[in-house]
């Protein structure tokens, strides 16, 4: 009994001397942040994948890490029917990074900010590199209802694909609707988008 | 062949950020350091510390920002640090706040009223930085490290640094984590290494011309986490001075430039 | 209340290169809601004599740099520029030829 005490002991003392923890942090952005427009405090809590991936880098075992998808998997609300929207109206959608920010209206002009990571169509020079380019990526993959299936999942919620992804979760995250999602898919896959062309 | 490609690699990350640019942006950069008011801002900032402000009628000329009262050459350069006369660390500008509340007797909220001033609405703590920092030009970067609050002060930004959290999982380093990356055709330098936060904190506060302002780096810490989806940081609260500490212990060593002109 | 003005003078092989930053909202019609508030006149001076009489408008950005060369020039010469805005506010800085 007194061997698991001190083991005990031990351990908190090397916890306490060692770095903040996930945990701690939280609590010292619950102390110096305030809500501001929609920015709640509520953003502030970690979840799950947040509090995993941070802990381990962004590296978390194998297992861990497909347990985590899996769950993440459960939190897509993929719509019956077509998965295939309409790609004009996503390709102003991309361009757009507004929505969530404390300074956005709610609703009002809200996009998936597409652009800032990704080439897209290749008209737009402007384009972020922390995500790979998608061009021709309908080209490359076909449009059937798996491949319709993969798009509109990663985008609702990357982190079932990839458990510490730097994607957004733009679904699960309530950024982006299931319409705008459509619009994205088709703007991926649709023969006729200039990512396609 | 190899050795030759590592020296240019190495000389490519040594060279100010915007050499790192494609072409037809290095013209646009050169020509914004070329005609930038940067100098206007430091000559702002010094009518300001001279002026007899607040209650106590009193000017920020026995302000002690480390180096003793008053003495400005180096001050920016050696911080954040711990202070003795409130046993905290501070940065830059929660040391001004402290100043013109115990100098000037003026009140927290009323100094910090009109933050992040544009060029209609100027704010002292931009002005006053600019002049500040440009006093310590061509001192090296050494912020505190030795006292047990400063350690504590560095485990925490650095904590911060890689803390997924908000509505869209980013911590710092989503963005700052990665080499070769940029947001649209902004670079982002990986600010956990040396090699990149070198060059970028010995050039911030600075002028943005996006902004026509001066824009310090409680304005950077903020703004950042206002794209990152996030609620708001309390303007020179313990995580932003945390944050800077990290930031400027990740670049110590390196000569500071002075203020900076970004895009 | 004028800003403050900043200006450097140095000879450079037969010409002086000079560089003013002028503090100034140089707010157009559109920016300011129908009340513009920018420089019109920039006036040039070497050792009291004008040399640029110079007229800009509201396209000009806020506190904005104006860089000119001017032929030959001896070290010690007194540049001096002013200038004078919409509303009659003025202001002027000096500086020697270095």
């Amino acid at each position: 009994m007194s061997r698991i005490l001190l083991s005990l002991v031990f351990f908190f003392a090397t916890a306490a001397s060692a770095e903040p923890t996930a945990r701690d942090v939280t609590e010292a952005m619950k102390r110096d942040f305030h809500p501001r427009g929609q920015a709640t405090m509520d953003r502030v809590a970690q979840d799950g994948v947040q509090r995993i991936c941070t802990e381990t880098h962004d590296k978390p075992p194998a297992a861990l890490a497909k347990q985590l998808e899996a769950d993440q998997m459960k939190t897509i609300v993929f719509p019956s029917g077509s998965l295939m929207g309409d790609w004009k109206r996503a390709e102003k959608m991309a361009q757009s990074g507004r929505g969530s920010m404390w300074n956005d209206k709610p609703g009002v002009d809200v996009g998936g900010s597409c652009y800032n990571c990704h080439q897209i169509s290749p008209q737009e020079t402007s384009y972020g590199t922390m995500g790979p380019s998608l061009l021709g990526f309908g080209k490359k993959r076909g449009n059937g209802p798996e491949v319709q299936r993969y798009v509109y999942g990663k985008i609702y919620n990357a982190k079932a694909y990839n458990a510490c992804s730097q994607m957004p979760r733009l679904g699960h995250a309530g950024t982006l609707t299931e319409q705008q999602i459509k619009d994205l898919v088709a703007l991926l896959l649709d023969p006729e988008s200039p990512v396609n062309k | 062949m190899i050795k030759r490609a590592f020296a240019c690699a190495a000389a490519l990350v040594f060279a100010p950020a915007f050499a790192q640019q494609k072409s037809p942006f290095a013209d646009y950069q050169r020509m914004t350091v070329e005609g930038s008011p940067v100098e206007l801002f430091e000559l702002g900032g010094e009518e300001l510390w001279k002026k007899p402000q607040g209650p106590k009628s009193a000017s920020l000329e026995k302000c002690d920002l480390g180096k003793g009262p008053g003495v400005l050459k180096g001050a920016y350069a050696s911080l954040p640090r711990h202070f003795k006369d409130v046993d905290r660390v501070m940065d830059l500008e929660a040391r001004l706040v402290h100043c013109m509340v115990t100098l000037q007797g003026r009140s927290r909220e009323e100094i910090t009223k009109s933050l992040f001033g544009s060029a209609d609405r100027p704010s002292e703590m931009e002005y006053l930085s600019a002049y500040i920092a440009g006093q310590s030009r061509g001192v090296k970067m050494a912020p505190g490290g030795s006292h047990p609050k400063e350690k504590e002060s560095y485990q925490l930004g650095k904590a911060l640094f890689f803390h997924r959290t908000g509505s869209w999982d980013f911590s710092c380093a989503s963005c700052h984590g990665e080499e070769g990356k940029r947001i649209r055709m902004s670079d982002l330098p990986v600010l956990s290494d040396p090699k990149a936060a070198r060059p970028l904190i010995a050039t911030w506060p600075a002028y943005r011309v996006s902004n026509s302002q001066f824009k310090t780096m409680q304005w950077r810490i903020n703004d950042c986490y206002r794209q990152m989806r996030m609620p708001e940081p309390t303007f020179a609260s313990d995580t932003t001075i945390a944050l800077n500490m990290y930031l400027a212990t990740t670049a110590k060593g390196a000569e500071y430039r002075g203020p900076g002109t970004k895009r | 209340m004028a800003g403050p003005m900043k200006m450097r003078a140095t000879l450079a092989g037969g010409y002086t290169d000079v560089r003013v930053l002028m503090t100034h909202p140089m707010a157009t019609e559109q920016q300011s809601k129908g009340q513009p508030h920018f420089i019109q006149n920039l006036t040039v001076k070497v050792n009291g004599k004008t040399v640029i009489e110079g007229e800009i408008s509201q396209v000009v950005s806020r506190n904005s740099v104006f860089s000119f060369r001017l032929k030959g020039g001896a070290k010690g010469d007194q540049i001096e520029v002013s200038w004078l805005d919409n509303k009659g506010d003025t202001n002027k800085t000096e500086a020697a030829v270095a």
